[in-house]
């Protein structure tokens, strides 16, 4: 079942085009990375789906139209924008007792036991609170609430290591249950690596790439090849090369679109070096340093640009 | 349709927890305790005034100065001794209508500039419900708490008073038999309801769309177009009808709720209710009002943090 399906999702501010046409589909159970770079369009992409902006195009979050049943649709989607939107005036207390008032999913005896995890106090306001403890906070008031579809944008901006680990620990581990479905943007795309089921990228407006884990994982392959094997290594077409310590990283798309790579497999690459699956990271800055038309890859990106997530 | 593919939703359906049972009315109740929680001042602004009163009012019955009214002709005491008391009156009204103001400038405004916009309106609270709460702070909340910490008020100033009369061997009886006080109350409840509720209405309609509006400078916004209509009339036509206009509305409008004609000195001829809610001003009021609330609304749902 579709949790979030658009049909070229498009949406303008002025002469600024934030998305440009986007097609997606998300299923039910399934925790998407959405990465790009600053002015991608994804904060643009998760307001529409939450109903936060006006678009053009199709687009339906768990049956509903977002912008024009917004409210409804917030009962069954939980949203943490970025770490900082919780009122600096509020009381932990009051911030229980109002979400317990205004949302019929929440419960509050959930709530209270995350927050028994941690060293908040009930009648603290958030501005006494640190950064991390803030949003311990909002993710205890989210996770308390028995939503179908959890959105973080940048939810661990501007957090310590620590504080960004236990957040996605509690998210795996009290939360998801495969019955749910997050979508998530950030930066810090190692450490939510290994949380994806799918991972999607966005730049300019546009899908350029997107895949589930597995097909990642069995897909893309990093070599590192001694200087003089380089040249030989090339001629498997790698998508992007690069230097480290004075050794070339290539990293080889095995199921390459448009018949250029002749289906290359793994054994070929590790007579060059050492094989290893690429970071999302590496990845994600082989897609988009393409230019437009002078790579076989950029096809393949291209033919990307429709996003399916893999159906359970 | 193989039967497995029904059967997951299925499933997954049953093992989501059933919504708590949720009233209609707790929604919006919860909302109110929120801004009552966000604006404190609400409610803690008229209480230091009427402290400050009834401070002042001690000090001035120990020296006996209202209590002259109770040597006067009785035909003159009701009005003579109910002058402190209106006094107070005026002054917790005037309290909480500038308290209203700066408020309905800042609801839809302070939201939106400290971001927790984005935390409210990932609640299933829709933007009407949201906009026309915050509308009913200014509009029903502030007046009827206006007329209980009033009513509060008026009534420690007598016990107050007839305490100093007692202590200083005088009996407070007069005070008791020519005191008007319900009549002030109920007079006091009608100025509210007509007065700070209904007619003031459009302009703290205007000043919560202001609000949903400015990006910065509300207060300003709010005040200064008026005053840019005012002179442009002046100037382009010479005619001042939108000062006029101005003036009226927020002078209580005082042809529309009182009689005209009536006695002044009967407190009686103010409540003309059906006098009010037969004139226009009052509907095309209102009127305005509805229309500015619906375009907060909207700004609303199209606006995110700034």
């Amino acid at each position: 079942m579709a949790c979030i399906e658009a049909r070229g999702l498009r949406k303008a501010f002025g002469t600024t085009i934030a998305l440009d046409g986007i097609n997606l589909r998300v299923d039910e159970g399934r925790i998407l990375g959405i990465i790009g770079p600053n002015g991608a369009g994804k904060t643009t992409a998760l307001n529409a789906i939450l109903g936060l902006t006006p678009y053009e195009g199709e687009l339906t979050v768990l049956g509903r139209d977002p912008w024009s049943e917004r409210d409804q649709l917030m009962r069954d989607v939980c949203f943490i924008a970025d770490v900082a939107v919780l009122p600096r005036w509020i009381r932990v207390s009051q911030a229980l007792d109002y979400v317990a008032g205004v949302h019929p999913r929440f419960d509050r005896a959930k709530a209270e036991g995350f927050l028994a995890k941690t060293t908040i106090r009930h009648a603290s306001k958030v501005r006494e609170l640190s950064k991390g403890m803030v949003t311990q906070l909002h993710l205890a008031l989210v996770m308390a609430i028995d939503a179908r579809l959890l959105v973080l944008d940048e939810p661990t901006l501007g957090l310590d290591i620590l504080y960004r680990k236990q957040f996605y620990d509690s998210l795996l581990n009290d939360y998801f249950d495969r019955s749910r479905t997050i979508v998530v943007t950030t930066h810090q795309v190692e450490e939510i690596q290994h949380v994806l089921t799918d991972v999607m990228f966005i730049n300019r407006g546009r899908i350029v790439f997107g895949c589930s884990m597995e097909e990642f994982e069995s897909r893309y392959l990093e070599v590192t090849v001694n200087p003089e094997r380089v040249a030989a290594a090339r001629a498997l077409k790698p998508m992007h090369e690069r230097w480290v310590f004075g050794r070339k990283i290539l990293l080889f798309d095995l199921k390459l679109d448009g018949g250029v790579n002749q289906n290359i497999d793994r054994q070929q690459l590790t007579e060059f070096g050492d094989v290893r699956t690429p970071s999302i990271a590496d990845l994600f800055v082989a897609v988009l340093s393409e230019k437009p038309g002078d790579s076989p890859v950029n096809q393949a990106g291209q033919s990307l640009s429709n996003y399916e997530g893999a159906a359970r | 349709m193989n039967t497995q593919s029904n059967a997951v939703p299925e499933s997954f359906e049953s093992r989501r927890s059933a919504p708590v049972a949720m009233s209609a009315t707790q929604p919006l109740y919860w909302s109110v305790r929120r801004e009552l929680w966000e604006n404190r001042s609400i409610y803690i602004a008229p209480l230091i005034v009427a402290a400050l009163i009834l401070f002042a009012f001690l000090i001035s019955s120990t020296a006996g100065i209202w209590e002259k009214a109770l040597r006067l002709d009785p035909a003159q005491q009701p009005d003579k001794l109910a002058e402190p008391y209106t006094f107070a009156a005026l002054l917790l009204m005037g309290t909480t209508l500038v308290v209203a103001i700066f408020y309905c400038l800042d609801a839809l405004h302070g939201e939106r500039r400290d971001r927790s916009i984005l935390f409210w309106k990932s609640l299933p609270v829709s933007d009407l419900t949201t906009v026309l709460l915050k509308a009913s702070i200014p509009l029903v909340v502030l007046p009827l708490l206006t007329f209980a910490i009033t009513i509060a008020t008026q009534w420690i100033m007598l016990l107050l008073s007839s305490a100093v009369l007692l202590a200083s061997g005088q009996s407070p009886a007069t005070l008791w038999t020519q005191l008007p006080f319900f009549q002030m109350s109920l007079m006091l409840l009608y100025h509210l309801l007509a007065v700070h509720s209904l007619w003031y209405a459009p302009m703290f309609a205007w000043l919560l769309l202001v609000s949903a509006w400015a990006r910065r400078a509300a207060f300003l916004w709010a005040f200064l177009p008026l005053v840019g209509i005012g002179i442009v009339e002046k100037i382009a036509f010479n005619t001042t009808h939108f000062v006029h206009l101005l003036g009226n509305r927020m002078g209580g409008g005082a042809e529309a709720v009182t009689m005209p004609g009536g006695s002044p000195m009967d407190p009686m001829t103010h409540l003309t209710p059906g006098h009010f809610l037969i004139s226009p001003g009052l509907w095309i009021g209102l009127a305005i009002a509805a229309g500015f609330l619906a375009a907060a609304v909207r700004l609303r749902r199209y606006q995110g943090p700034i």
